[in-house]
């Protein structure tokens, strides 16, 4: 039901009643200033950073020789600079997408099985290991992925190749695994604990009346689920899926250590080679003079609008069914 | 079709409590059998024994026997899924799908059961609505979600949606206990309706409700707090409003407690 604020002016009020100045309490004001002021700080925040990023980047952009968008190569630090982002963005892109793909769907099956099927002592087991797990620095599992995942993924990709090297996108050709694939692999489990841990909240909410209806009318435990826990906790699975995303977009240190950095785009997942944009800033940024700083800055305001971008997707998205959601 | 339900020293625990205890009774085929008592004397608990959706809490479990008709609903190898199938329930508060259209709801459990024609599923709509007296009031926005109706019309879209699957029985557990009197007025007629095609039997705090809807009626109460509820009596409505045979049902009847 829509709710109707309408009784915000004095009833009755073509007169206004002189006998009665709006009382505002001491208590009222300080909270409605402290919040108020958190709000406002927040956006000077914001604004701050966007007019910070477009500044510098704008020295860059305006000195660049090359093509912002499509170069294929970084040489910010040259006179005159020369870089474009293109394969920061397709790097960025593949390995943040790989990874939702393969999070999202395991993040939500543990989520389910956490909070509608595992009996209460196994589901608190495993929901303090899911948030053991987003605990874990990034660093770590950078150096995980370098030593053990990387050469583990030999066999896989091998295998990858034999049957869908045709496609070129899953061609390979034994070198050492420090590919997108692997970066995106490596994503998904980084990601992996945050989405579930969201996700498991909002299915715990599902309105029992919702479930008990469903279950009323003859429904198995997975018919509950399609009828009433995913339709209940769709946009909250959406939501989380961004903060993984997020995740991914930004992830630095794990990308940094696992990826083999090359200013190349591969038609092939699998082979080594390629950038992010916070990877790239991360490992140039040390050696970097004061034009490279600026370049780097001018990919990480477009790292910023992407995500900025991802978020009022998701928006849309929630906001498109708002009628049908209670 | 309608059917009897014929229930024998049934006892039904949540983990070692003993909500009720050593409940036996018939319930008539096409007639409204009414539960009352005081609060927590188990009157909810039984009603849910009988489509088994008293198992579904946490610890719940039941003892002795329900007949469908001679089909025993705990007997070795029946399905609960089955038995919901067939025992339709209304809730307390109404609980239309939120995410579901007004037709969606409707034909919710009738999907489950298998794949209709649209046509089918029209037909399913516009009469159970009408058996609901809804259809007059959300033809035209057959397709808007129902958590947009009031709420004496989502209760009844929710009776809508439980006699869309042709159950055996509909069980009601204090249907208009959330309702103005006179969405409770329309829900009563409602009941009035639909015996002629099912057994019902409706739990309710609301006595001047059971005297006026149902048949049959059985009081239920408990010693003290903490001990087992117990069926008291069960009597045609008009012995137990006028002239019951336990001092007890008499003293609850005229408000002495309770």
């Amino acid at each position: 039901m829509p709710a109707t604020q309408t009784d915000s002016s004095p009833p009755g009020g073509l007169e206004p009643a002189p006998r009665r100045p709006s009382a505002v309490r001491p208590g009222d004001r300080i909270f409605s200033g402290l919040s108020k002021g958190a709000g406002i700080t927040l956006l000077v925040i914001m604004a701050a950073i966007a007019v910070f990023l477009s500044i510098r980047a704008a020295v860059a952009i305006s000195a660049n020789e090359g093509n912002f968008l499509t170069t294929f190569e970084w040489d910010a630090n040259a006179s005159p600079p020369y870089f474009g982002i293109a394969v920061l963005l397709f790097g960025t892109v593949v390995s943040s997408v790989i990874a939702m793909v393969l999070a999202v769907p395991v993040a939500v099956g543990i989520a389910l099985f956490i909070s509608h099927y595992a009996p209460r002592r196994v589901a608190g087991t495993l929901g303090y290991v899911v948030d053991l797990l987003a605990a874990v620095p990034s660093i770590i599992y950078g150096l995980w992925g370098a030593l053990f995942l990387v050469p583990q993924m030999t066999g896989l990709y091998s295998w990858l190749d034999q049957f869908l090297g045709w496609t070129g996108i899953f061609a390979y050709d034994n070198t050492p695994a420090r590919s997108l694939m692997t970066v995106g692999i490596l994503l998904a489990i980084m990601i992996l604990p945050i989405i579930t841990s969201v996700t498991r909240e909002i299915f715990k909410q599902t309105p029992k009346a919702h479930e008990e209806a469903a279950l009323a009318l003859g429904a198995t435990r997975w018919e509950v689920i399609r009828m009433t826990v995913l339709p209940f906790g769709r946009s909250g699975v959406i939501s989380a899926s961004m903060l993984g995303l997020g995740r991914a977009l930004g992830e630095t240190m794990a990308v940094a250590t696992v990826l083999s950095p090359a200013f190349l785009i591969n038609i092939s997942l699998l082979e080594s080679g390629g950038g992010t944009f916070a990877q790239n800033i991360a490992s140039q940024f040390k050696e970097a003079g004061s034009m490279g700083r600026d370049a780097l800055i001018a990919s990480g305001l477009v790292l910023f609008l992407l995500t900025l971008l991802v978020n009022g997707a998701a928006r849309l998205i929630i906001a498109r069914r708002k009628e049908f959601t209670s | 079709m309608a059917k009897r339900i014929d229930v024998t020293g049934l006892t039904a625990f949540y983990g070692t409590h003993r909500a009720i205890e050593g409940i036996s009774m018939h319930v008539q085929p096409k007639s409204v059998t009414a539960f009352i008592g005081p609060s927590g004397c188990g009157k909810s608990t039984f009603l849910r024994t009988l489509n088994r959706m008293h198992e579904v809490t946490p610890g719940g479990r039941v003892e002795g026997q329900v007949m469908l008709d001679n089909e025993d609903l705990y007997g070795p190898g029946v399905d609960p899924v089955q038995v919901r199938r067939n025992i339709g329930m209304v809730f307390q508060r109404p609980n239309p799908f939120p995410t579901m259209s007004i037709y969606d709801n409707v034909v919710a459990g009738l999907k489950l059961n298998g794949k209709f024609s649209r046509a089918e599923l029209d037909e399913v709509v516009e009469k159970n609505l009408r058996g609901a007296n809804l259809w007059n009031e959300v033809k035209d926005r057959l397709h808007k979600p129902g958590s947009g109706l009031s709420g004496g019309q989502q209760q009844r879209l929710c009776i809508a949606r439980a006699t869309a699957v042709e159950p055996d029985v509909l069980l009601m557990d204090e249907p208009c206990s959330a309702l103005d009197p006179i969405s409770t007025l329309a829900i009563e007629d409602l009941i009035s309706q639909l015996k002629s095609r099912f057994t019902i039997v409706i739990v309710t705090h609301n006595m001047q409700q059971a005297a006026r809807v149902s048949e049959r009626t059985a009081f239920f109460n408990l010693a003290a707090v903490g001990q087992p509820g117990k069926l008291i009596e069960i009597d045609t409505t008009d012995r137990i409003f006028s002239n019951p045979s336990v001092q007890a049902t008499e003293d609850y009847i005229s408000g002495r407690f309770g």
